[in-house]
């Protein structure tokens, strides 16, 4: 097949494509449109580039695809190792969906240091591409730590009022417990010698690791503590609502829509596994501090008066789901917790897309400022709701599937973190809604938003690939699964042993 | 059997003199500056002979590279050139050339006229070249003073402040006592094993024979050197000094002397496998990074600032001495070399935005120096990006390869002081990046444009950077192959 000379290369090249497009802005004159054209251009060719991947994965297959291994250092051990399973392929596809989406709804709304900001945005995109592709626990470290420059440079040089507290505190925070995982990456390289995912993964499973079993409970915390920092698990969530609060509209998309799902892809990954027996031993905490997240988040986000901060905590709150999905060890919760950060993806990208557009026109992301914009702005207004829908889990949108199969898998578990999950669903249709109300309904409150603009045809052009995938991935979510599906298997494999062992004892 | 070579042969041969090539012409032409500087003309002599030294530290660069193919001992087993020799005498000589380049500008805007500047540069990078290669402990001390020397009267040259005297006296008077510890640890050596030669010294220690005032010798001498690279808990100096001195001092002795000292100390420590050295640097090594990094945090003054990270450097380097020789080895040199460029660099652009009088040091200064001057807020980006930790800088390996030979030597309780060490360093290096991008710029500060030695010193050191973050493998490469040289 005349893809097979493609395959070992297409990874590398929708990783780098970015950042090549970021070094040649270098070059560029001060020439802010011309600028914006180009990034758009390489932004969509990433994104044609990684349609690649779903279109010739063979999907039947489990395993790693597309790979390619080639060594980067001979001492210490460190290869170029990439390649995707159908649970990172799509989260490489979310990355490179998004940032076109990112660089349209920038086009305005950034007017200083333009070159910088489209330099940062590609790089970051790089770097998110490169976490989900990396099969070296070096080259994934590499590409994880470099999320942070960029990611903290947008927050802190085009954010809004506390925009500086804000990006350090994104930085110390994720920093600091990303060296908890590079003390256990490192721990296992000097006793399997290799960097390498699967061998490790097979030297752990074969008993080769001396003294792993002592260390692998501190091994295992070492990588959570990082992973649940970016997801954010309850308590480690306080970074969020400030960084997105304060980021400029891409940064929040990126943030929400795939930073966050760096951690529970590494969850997935990496915690389940490197280390699935001490992931059984520990999921009961974890469950728990899901649960905490889910019920939590919606809470705080239903009192929130800022519009922004609400999306925030909406978010801490869907991705407690996933968590709770990936540690219900069933093949319905990770499935749809694999879902659920595609779903999320898509339409809270959205959503602070949206509360962007807004901020645009007013300067302020209070709702108490707004009040019946239904009449002044009615395409705006049904975008909004669409993806409020999409976001609440309303059935033949987005986010009905993964929740549904999440919580199934909750049960399967224990039945009563189904229900107390099922609880989240009930409270995200009441902040959304609620908050959806207090904006659109009624009468125009404030006369300054009597005159307020629809969505012109740039706006139009960023919010409609939004709803279409929101509605195909409700209506057609096997497209999806069914790639997810043999490599969510691969993952669980393990976990069906452990539990025959438990049975046969 | 060498008392009678010694006899026999009383006038060195002539690729003798190879050996000490890069020495000869260091000094060469430190000696043609100190004749050419009284014949010019004051006002006018800075740029000519700043280009003399340049090309000195050229043609040591040039000599090294001549001289690597002629390895081998010389002057009655008082010098070693091998790979090791040859990789720190590199670092040296390419460091003394940056920042020759840093200094051009530098002394000009600072008004100072002086030709023996370069001239002590020169002889300070001679005695520094020298260390590295000496495997002879009176030669070292020797080697060692010249290099002092030769910093204690360059920390003192912005005579017209205060600070700078203060600065050079403090630096002399303890940097003296610090010596005469490690003149007093090579007695004690020599009463112990009764040799100043390392490799005689090894050979005792090897054979198992190991008297108890060697123990005490050993942690003199590591007293005397612990002071020269900063390392607590003799590190009281440093923020002082650093601060008076003039900033491409600074960037020079916080890197070449450090290195042809940490040159000695892995000779020392591992060519002579000087027993019981475990605590020692273990002890030193974390309350290096952890009184570093602390200290840091609290500082206004991006001089005194850096003085504290390269306490904690210092720290994270000594980290590898506690491992196991055959990777401890590498990670040191690599670590050497890639702090080299990171430090050299950063000194350079704070050298630069210093100004007149180097009134502009705060970190107020460095508001908005993004937008204002935004080529050298990016390279200073990345040198400090670099200092934390950060992948695809040389910071990065460093770390890597330090933490990695520690795990290997099982010794997880100082990674993880030294990993969370490290985490705690990246706040303040952070908070220059948050000032120059993210506040707004102070417009007294003026913002001259980039001289072009200036501008090659921070390619060369940028790239250097970039290089070790990026394709570490011949660098280490080198290292290894070092470091199994010095181990047989």
């Amino acid at each position: 097949m005349s893809t097979n000379n493609w395959s070992p290369m297409i990874l590398t090249l929708v990783t780098f494509v970015p950042l090549a497009g970021g070094l040649l802005l270098l070059l560029f004159p001060r020439r802010d449109r011309d600028i914006r054209v180009f990034s758009l251009v390489v932004s969509l060719l990433a994104f044609v580039l990684s349609l690649h991947l779903p279109v010739h994965l063979q999907r039947a297959r489990a395993g790693f695809q597309y790979e390619l291994d080639r060594q980067w250092i001979a001492s210490p051990n460190i290869h170029y190792h990439m390649g995707v399973d159908g649970v990172s392929m799509w989260l490489v596809v979310l990355t490179t969906f998004l940032t076109p989406l990112c660089v349209l709804i920038s086009w305005k709304s950034v007017r200083e240091r333009v070159k910088e900001f489209f330099i940062l945005l590609l790089i970051l995109e790089t770097a998110l591409i490169g976490v989900f592709v990396s099969l070296d626990l070096f080259l994934f470290y590499f590409f994880w730590e470099a999320t942070l420059i960029p990611m903290a440079l947008l927050i802190g040089m085009y954010g809004h009022g506390r925009r500086v507290y804000a990006a350090v505190k994104f930085f110390l925070y994720t920093m600091i417990a990303s060296v908890f995982m590079l003390a256990a990456i490192l721990w296992l390289y000097t006793k399997t010698g290799t960097f390498d995912f699967v061998a490790i993964q097979t030297a752990i499973r074969t008993g080769q690791v001396e003294g792993f079993l002592g260390a692998a409970p501190w091994l295992f915390l070492g990588f959570f503590v990082a992973f649940a920092v970016k997801v954010p698990l309850f308590p480690l969530h306080t970074w969020l609502p400030d960084a997105h609060v304060e980021a400029p509209t891409a940064g929040s998309v990126l943030l929400a829509g795939v930073l966050l799902k760096m951690g529970t892809y590494g969850m997935l990954r990496f915690s389940l596994g490197l280390f699935p027996e001490q992931s059984r031993a520990n999921a009961s905490w974890i469950m728990v501090l899901a649960l905490i997240g889910i019920i939590y988040g919606a809470l705080v986000a239903m009192v929130q008066p800022n519009m922004k901060k609400l999306i925030a905590y909406s978010s801490i709150s869907h991705l407690g789901f996933v968590v709770l999905g990936i540690f219900s060890f069933t093949q319905a919760g990770l499935d749809g917790a694999t879902f659920v950060m595609l779903a999320h993806g898509v339409s809270t990208g959205a959503l602070f897309m949206l509360a962007g557009i807004l901020y645009e026109r007013r300067h302020t992301y209070e709702i108490a400022d707004f009040g019946g914009l239904a009449t002044p702005m009615p395409a705006y207004a049904s975008f909004f709701l669409f993806i409020v829908l999409a976001s609440v889990g309303l059935p033949l949108l987005n986010g009905f599937v993964g929740e549904f199969l999440v919580l199934s898998g909750a049960f399967r578990s224990r039945a009563v973190y189904g229900i107390l999950g099922a609880t989240g669903v009930i409270w995200s249709a009441c902040y959304l809604l609620w908050m959806y109300q207090r904006v659109f309904f009624g009468k125009v409150t404030h006369d300054i938003n009597q005159a307020l603009p629809d969505l012109d045809r740039r706006e139009r052009i960023a919010l409609w690939p939004t709803a279409v995938a929101a509605l195909v991935m409700g209506v057609a979510p096997l497209l999806w699964l069914n790639a997810i599906d043999p490599s969510v298997h691969v993952a669980l494999a393990p976990f069906a042993q452990l539990a025959s062992r438990a049975v046969g004892r | 059997m060498n008392v009678t070579i010694q006899i026999v042969r009383t006038v060195p041969e002539s690729v003798e003199y190879l050996r000490i090539l890069p020495e000869i012409v260091l000094a060469v032409f430190g000696m043609i500056i100190m004749l050419l500087d009284p014949l010019m003309d004051e006002r006018r002599s800075q740029k000519t002979l700043g280009s003399v030294a340049l090309v000195g530290s050229l043609a040591a660069i040039a000599a090294t590279l001549y001289q690597s193919q002629y390895p081998g001992v010389g002057f009655w087993n008082m010098v070693h050139v091998d790979t090791f020799s040859v990789f720190f005498h590199f670092l040296i000589t390419t460091v003394t050339a940056v920042v020759i380049l840093t200094s051009y500008e530098y002394m000009e805007v600072q008004q100072i006229r002086a030709g023996e500047y370069y001239g002590l540069i020169l002889f300070g990078a001679m005695g520094m070249c020298l260390m590295s290669s000496a495997v002879e402990l009176v030669l070292i001390f020797i080697a060692l003073e010249i290099s002092s020397i030769s910093t204690y009267i360059l920390v003192g040259f912005r005579r017209r402040a205060a600070i700078s005297s203060e600065a050079s006296v403090k630096y002399f008077l303890l940097g003296s006592f610090a010596t005469a510890f490690f003149l007093y640890g090579v007695a004690l050596m020599f009463g112990a094993t009764g040799s100043t030669s390392i490799t005689v010294i090894g050979d005792t220690f090897r054979s198992g024979a190991i008297p108890m005032l060697a123990y005490a010798g050993l942690a003199l001498m590591f007293v005397g050197l612990g002071f020269k690279v900063a390392a607590a808990p003799f590190h009281i100096w440093t923020p002082d000094v650093y601060e008076g001195a003039p900033a491409p001092v600074v960037g020079f002795m916080s890197t070449a002397p450090k290195a042809a000292v940490f040159a000695v100390l892995l000779r020392i420590m591992f060519e002579a496998d000087a027993p019981g050295r475990l605590w020692l640097i273990w002890i030193t090594a974390a309350i290096s990074m952890t009184l570093g990094n602390l200290g840091a945090l609290v500082q206004d003054n991006v001089k005194r600032l850096l003085a504290y990270s390269s306490i904690a450097h210092a720290g994270y380097l000594l980290v590898a001495f506690a491992a196991l020789p055959s990777n401890g080895i590498p990670a040191a040199m690599f670590y050497a070399a890639s702090y080299a460029a990171m430090n050299v660099g950063a000194f350079a652009v704070v050298s630069h935005f210093a100004g007149a009088g180097e009134r502009y040091v705060t970190l107020e200064d460095y508001a908005g120096m993004g937008r204002r001057s935004p080529l050298l807020a990016a390279t200073l980006t990345i040198f400090l990006l670099s200092l934390i930790g950060i992948p695809i800088t040389g910071g990065f390996f460093a770390k890597f390869y330090v933490f990695t030979a520690a795990l290997q030597a099982n010794l997880v309780g100082l990674v993880m002081i030294g990993v969370l060490n490290s985490a705690v360093g990246a706040y303040y290096y952070l908070r220059i990046i948050v000032m120059m991008y993210m506040h707004e710029s102070r417009a007294e500060v003026p913002v001259s444009p980039v001289p072009i030695g200036l501008g090659t010193a921070l390619v060369v050191s940028a790239a250097a950077t970039i290089y070790l973050g990026t394709l570490p493998g011949r660098v280490l490469e080198y290292a290894s192959r070092s470091a199994s040289q010095l181990l047989r």
